[in-house]
């Protein structure tokens, strides 16, 4: 039978690269790259590669599942129920939490990539306890960037390969990102770009760099300001860039104990009832509003404002903190990197960003409506991820990451870092969470989303006595910026009931009972805590997924989902767009293969619920469902009624002629298939550069919808927003204001306004005798991102990991190389096989993240390397610290939320027996796996024999 | 003649396996599969690979580096492999001096396994062949794919372009040309295999600005506008000499 050519999008990472799949007799022969997609030209890796093999898991879930009555939970002891029967129990359940209280729903979803569509789901229900897992992941790199600079690296933005000639890896882990990552990579080197990877472990990415710089673990902060320290004293900042297109010529308030204290000078604007921020104009010598072309701002310097009061540019705080206390020699020996080698650094990258400036010859027009002939930039970028990321002191040390590259003048500029539409956004973004337990009512939608970007205290989501009104405590004083929700202490504030109890916990696609937490012991234990009278803690346990997984084991309800290959997707500028530095661009999966035996996409069992449940948006005042199915719903929605944007971004209007805004096309997906399931348009070339202060872009963005408003995004050297809650903090500011002392101290020592950097919480609480070496995970390449589902090609690659350690610290500690050792952190202990490495900095032990396995899950042997050999770090890492005021406390960033899950620090000796601890009961195999199979070949995925 | 040959640039290589699973995916199903696997979901399982992925740590710390060396058939010219076959399975094609295992002809006594100074034959305990790299030749000549993806999956594939297919043997190709402007070589030159395929070295880049020029001038060239209020500084006379 002739081959057959389908195109779709990847889900093996969060890449989302296009594929070309070539299918015979209606099986898939072979997955390669699409040679016309944006995101991957055409490229693949070994995890989109191995697609193939996901089909082939004899972990797939086909049939709904309920835990046997008397069966006790995490036993995987089910019975197979009718999808009938599954969706009743369900809507039965969550009808009556929407009547009664719908906050006693708490829906967290994994590594999804259609938040657009679950939140709003959420928000339809009525519940705030909503969140995808970036508290566990990155909410540090994308808040610490949004709150200063308007975006992200990552999948908001990354650095411009064509022209950078410096590169630093700060922090990267072995994948993150991967594709793009890689093509960009290999033109660097080609091209004869200096790649400096600062990370306290070699491998990857970095084995192409020019230069190891290994640091310690949560220290780059301090790395960082001692670069900004070295620029500064040498003059090596973009002067025109920081006026420009930051806010660090704008001019403090230095009294302090008043309600200006720290807040920006505000002078009458020139328009009537506008106040402007100011700026020191050294021509007039007088106080004058920015950005005016007839000044001259000073960036640094101390002045007074018209009523005496004492004032200072944001430049001059900068360089006082970073010049005082962040010499290379102050900082060196705490990330122990030699302070030659930070001034070396600084001066690489400060006089390569000031000398080799490039000059396109793109005329372009600021807002201010000044004209610029050509398009400059400085070629020096910075790639920086979760080393920095998942620290208690992450926020920030990416605000000093943001501050270096507005120093360098390197951001959005050729040869720099570039945003990828709909970012940049404004400083913060638009939308804000609800703020008030009076906006949560029973069979109501939520009047705002469950997540947002707060800019003062008005906008957190608290009650009147400032207690959190999220499950995970997100958006409270504890984490006022926690913009992607604090996935990472669901489970462990729901059996504590702090802040209160939930009835039904929903997970699509997380494994949080086992790799994705942290103390992951003390988490199954809580997920079977009983209460006296004998129900569970937590009362109901829905579980949504396509593998049966150590998750899956734990529910009371299991919902079968399908494979990437056997649905229709969307990949939405909405949510977590695949757009490149010029285009916008997104995608759709299409079903390439039929659903395997009784499965149902998620989205469908979502939208199915909604529709059992009535919710408004999906349903009519009749209750009628509005849309036939997920297909129709992705067509048609949008986010209120005639809004002319939806989920799919080409080919809108009735005709499919118009493109980013336009009414609904209910043929839009046949316009995505036969453009191989991707809709991308370039910008032209006036509008791609410096979009933060580009006129003819942000008119453009906002004509299309992509931001709400045309303002110029002026970049945050200085976070007003930050002051705003220090000010409450301090009760020098009207408005809500923190209640306990623990949240006052709390919010004035961390919301500090300008970057510093602290020892990560749970250092600062141990023993460091005891435990004096830092331990971190990474995700192997071939195996980055790619959750859910043991692939049987990708585990013959790595099926067993070590604890890896510098022979150095090793013999220090009388260990010799294979050794096997107790691993004690304050929270718990494992026993590990070690292995050398001269690839390690000596104080950092590491591993990689994931390989362990409950036994009797996945389809795996009970003796596959994975279940006897290999092992989770996690179950040291505390999901609770203290808060110094006799409470328990998240381990996570004060400000994001971010899991603080790389602060561990661990002591290390002999153990005198061989064999991981701990070893966990098998659980059940479920009743409709088949046995895996003792061979697979071809023939065999052919179905042939 | 003719020489098919693979050559990899380890400057670009960042060990991320997609050659070697991409080459697994086409070839499976492929004209010289299929590449099974035995006991995929249990302890130990073994795979056949046509192209594997080996990861070296060079050096002691701080100056370590890490290799990574994908490794599959060097289609040698004088394999090894192929004069020690005793039934005549192994071949070296005369058209493109690509290795191929005839498997009708192969009994599985892998004599070519020993005999070869690399360690590319991969056994296929279900067949009971030898089973190798072919270069892709049931792509390469393939005229139902379109003429750009006529080459073999791993080039398709790696994300990071560090590998290139073409004639070794015609010093006009692009693959000649890099061996020659970017000192590929070969992998044990002294095994007498002569092997067809090439690695490219890691090679070290550097900034093009003068950084003793700077530090030179550094300190007559200050502006004392540009730099912050000395009042707010604890050591402020420091500042002003860099």
């Amino acid at each position: 039978m002739k081959d057959e050519i389908k195109y779709t999008t990847c889900y093996m990472c969060a890449c989302r690269c296009g594929l070309k799949v070539t299918l015979n007799d209606d099986q898939i022969r072979y997955i390669q790259g699409n040679p016309d997609h944006p995101t991957n030209q055409g490229v693949i890796c070994a995890k989109g590669s191995a697609g193939l093999m996901k089909q082939f898991s004899p972990a797939r879930i086909t049939k709904p599942l309920l835990r046997r009555k008397g069966a006790e939970r995490g036993e995987a002891d089910f019975e197979e129920i009718s999808w009938e029967e599954a969706m009743k129990i369900f809507t039965e359940r969550l009808k009556n939490i929407r009547q009664t209280d719908p906050k006693k729903l708490a829906f967290f979803t994994g590594r999804d990539q259609m938040q657009a569509f679950t939140s709003f789901w959420a928000k339809q229900f009525g519940t705030p306890n909503f969140a995808a897992h970036g508290g566990l992941c990155s909410v540090n790199m994308a808040t610490g960037m949004i709150y200063s600079v308007g975006g992200s690296s990552w999948e908001f933005g990354g650095p411009d390969f064509d022209r950078t000639k410096y590169l630093l890896l700060m922090g990267v882990a072995e994948d993150h990102d991967s594709n793009p990552m890689k093509i960009g990579l290999s033109k660097l080197r080609e091209q004869g770009g200096k790649v400096v990877v600062i990370n306290p472990v070699r491998s990857g990415y970095g084995a192409i760099a020019d230069e190891w710089i290994p640091i310690k673990p949560g220290t780059d902060g301090l790395f960082i300001l001692g670069i900004i320290h070295v620029l500064i004293k040498n003059q090596l900042f973009d002067e025109d860039f920081l006026l420009s297109h930051t806010n660090a010529s704008y001019l403090i308030h230095t009294n302090e104990g008043n309600e200006f204290e720290g807040m920006p000078y505000i002078m009458q604007g020139i328009e009537q009832d506008e106040t402007q921020h100011s700026v020191w104009d050294k021509k007039s010598q007088s106080i004058m509003e920015p950005h005016q072309p007839e000044i001259e701002p000073a960036l640094f310097g101390s002045y007074s404002g018209e009523d005496g009061s004492d004032l200072k540019t944001g430049m001059q705080l900068l360089s006082e903190r970073v010049l005082n206390d962040y010499s290379p020699e102050k900082v060196s020996e705490g990330c122990g990197v030699s302070a030659e080698t930070i001034e070396r650094i600084a001066l690489e990258i400060g006089v390569t960003a000031r000398d080799e400036t490039i000059h396109l010859p793109i005329p372009w027009t600021d807002t201010w409506g000044n004209e610029h002939e050509t398009t400059t930039g400085n070629p020096v970028s910075i790639h920086a991820m979760r080393g920095l990321a998942a620290h208690t002191n992450g926020f920030q040390t990416i605000r000093a990451l943001s501050i270096l590259m507005m120093l360098l003048g390197i951001i959005d500029r050729p040869g720099g870092i570039r945003f990828k539409p709909p970012f940049p956004k404004p400083i913060p973004p638009c939308p804000k969470p609800i703020h008030s337990a009076d906006q949560i009512k029973p069979n109501t939608p939520l009047p705002a989303p469950e997540l947002g970007f707060p800019s003062m205290p008005e906008h957190l989501m608290v009650d009147d006595d400032q207690n959190p009104l999220r499950i995970d405590k997100g958006f409270s004083w504890d984490f006022p910026f926690s913009a992607h929700g604090l996935l990472q202490n669901v489970i462990t504030n729901a059996h504590n009931k702090d802040p209160y109890a939930i009835d039904t916990l929903f997970i699509f696609m997380a494994n949080m009972s086992w790799n994705s937490t942290m103390n992951t012991s003390g988490v199954m234990e809580m997920l079977k805590a009983k209460e006296q009278d004998g129900q569970y803690k937590i009362p109901f346990l829905v579980v949504s997924d396509a593998f049966f997984s150590e998750q899956v084991a734990f529910a009371d309800l299991v919902l079968p989902d399908t494979t990437y290959l056997e649905r229709y997707d969307v990949i939405s500028l909405l949510d977590r767009p695949i757009s490149e530095y010029d285009c916008p661009a997104d995608a759709i999966r299409q079903p390439i293969l039929e659903p395997k035996g009784d499965c149902r996409p998620f989205q469908q069992t979502l939208l199915d619920l909604a529709n059992n449940l009535g919710l408004e948006g999906f349903c009519d005042e009749n209750k009628e469902p509005i849309y036939k199915d997920y297909l129709d719903f992705i067509q048609r929605w949008e986010p209120a009624p005639g809004a002319n944007i939806g989920f799919l971004a080409g080919w809108r209007g009735e005709e499919g002629k118009n493109h980013l805004t336009g009414a609904p096309n209910s043929n839009q997906i046949e316009s995505y298939l036969k453009n191989k399931s991707f809709f991308h348009i370039e910008l032209e070339d006036t509008i791609k550069y410096n979009r933060n202060i580009n006129q003819g872009y942000l008119n453009w963005a906002q004509s299309k919808k992509l931001i709400r408003q045309n303002e110029p995004i002026v970049m945050n050297l200085y976070s007003e927003s930050m002051q705003r809650f220090r000010l409450a903090a301090k009760g020098l500011r009207k408005g809500r204001q923190p209640k306990t002392e623990h949240q006052r101290n709390r919010i004035v020592t961390y919301f500090d306004p300008l970057p510093f950097w602290y020892e990560p919480f749970e250092q600062t609480q141990i023993d460091k005798k005891k435990y004096p070496l830092f331990a971190i995970t990474q995700r192997p390449m071939p195996m980055y991102h790619s959750w859910d589902s043991q692939n049987a090609w990708l585990r013959q690659i790595l099926g067993q990991n070590y604890l890896y350690i510098n022979p150095l610290k090793a013999t220090e500690l009388g260990l010799e190389d294979l050794d096997w050792v107790w691993v004690e952190s304050s929270l718990s202990k494992i026993r590990v096989q070690i292995k050398f490495s001269q690839a390690v900095q000596p104080d950092t032990v590491w591993t990689w993240n994931g390989l362990g396995r409950l036994p009797g899950t996945w389809g795996l042997a009970e003796d596959a390397d994975e279940v006897k050999k290999s092992f989770l770090l996690n179950h040291l890492i505390k999901e609770e610290i203290s808060d110094g005021y006799g409470k328990k406390t998240s381990n996570s960033d004060p400000i994001s939320g971010q899991a603080g899950w790389f602060d561990l620090m661990v002591g290390i000796k002999k153990a005198d027996t061989e064999g991981n601890w701990p070893q966990f009961k098998a659980v059940k195999p479920l009743k409709h796996l088949k046995q895996p199979p003792a061979v697979l070949q071809y023939e065999f995925i052919r179905g042939k024999k | 003649m003719t020489q098919k040959a693979l050559v990899i640039d380890l400057n670009k290589c960042v060990g991320c396996h997609a050659c070697a699973v991409n080459c697994k995916a086409w070839n499976t199903g492929g004209e010289y599969g299929p590449l099974p696997d035995v006991n995929p979901y249990g302890k130990d399982p073994d795979g056949v690979w046509f192209n594997r992925v080996q990861t070296y740590e060079v050096g002691q710390y701080p100056d370590t580096e890490i290799r990574y060396l994908p490794k599959s058939c060097m289609h040698c010219k004088d394999a090894p492999c192929v004069e020690v076959c005793p039934t005549g399975a192994s071949f070296k094609r005369e058209e493109d001096g690509i290795v191929l295992v005839n498997y009708d002809a192969c009994i599985g006594c892998k004599y070519c396994s020993w005999a070869c100074p690399y360690g590319c034959r991969e056994y296929d305990p279900l067949a009971g062949v030898m089973k190798k790299c072919t270069l892709c030749a049931d792509r390469i000549n393939n005229e139902s794919l379109p003429v750009n993806e006529r080459q073999p999956a791993c080039v398709l594939a790696c994300p990071t372009g560090a590998r290139s297919f073409g004639d070794i043997d015609d010093p006009q190709s692009e693959v000649s040309n890099q061996i020659k402007d970017k000192h590929g070589y070969k992998l044990l030159p002294e095994s007498q295999a002569n092997p067809s395929n090439h690695y490219l070295p890691k090679r070290t880049n550097h900034i093009r600005v003068d950084l003793e020029d700077f530090k030179a001038k550094r300190k007559a060239k200050i502006d004392p506008d540009k730099r912050p209020k000395p009042t707010g500084l604890k050591n402020a006379e420091d500042f002003a000499s860099p």
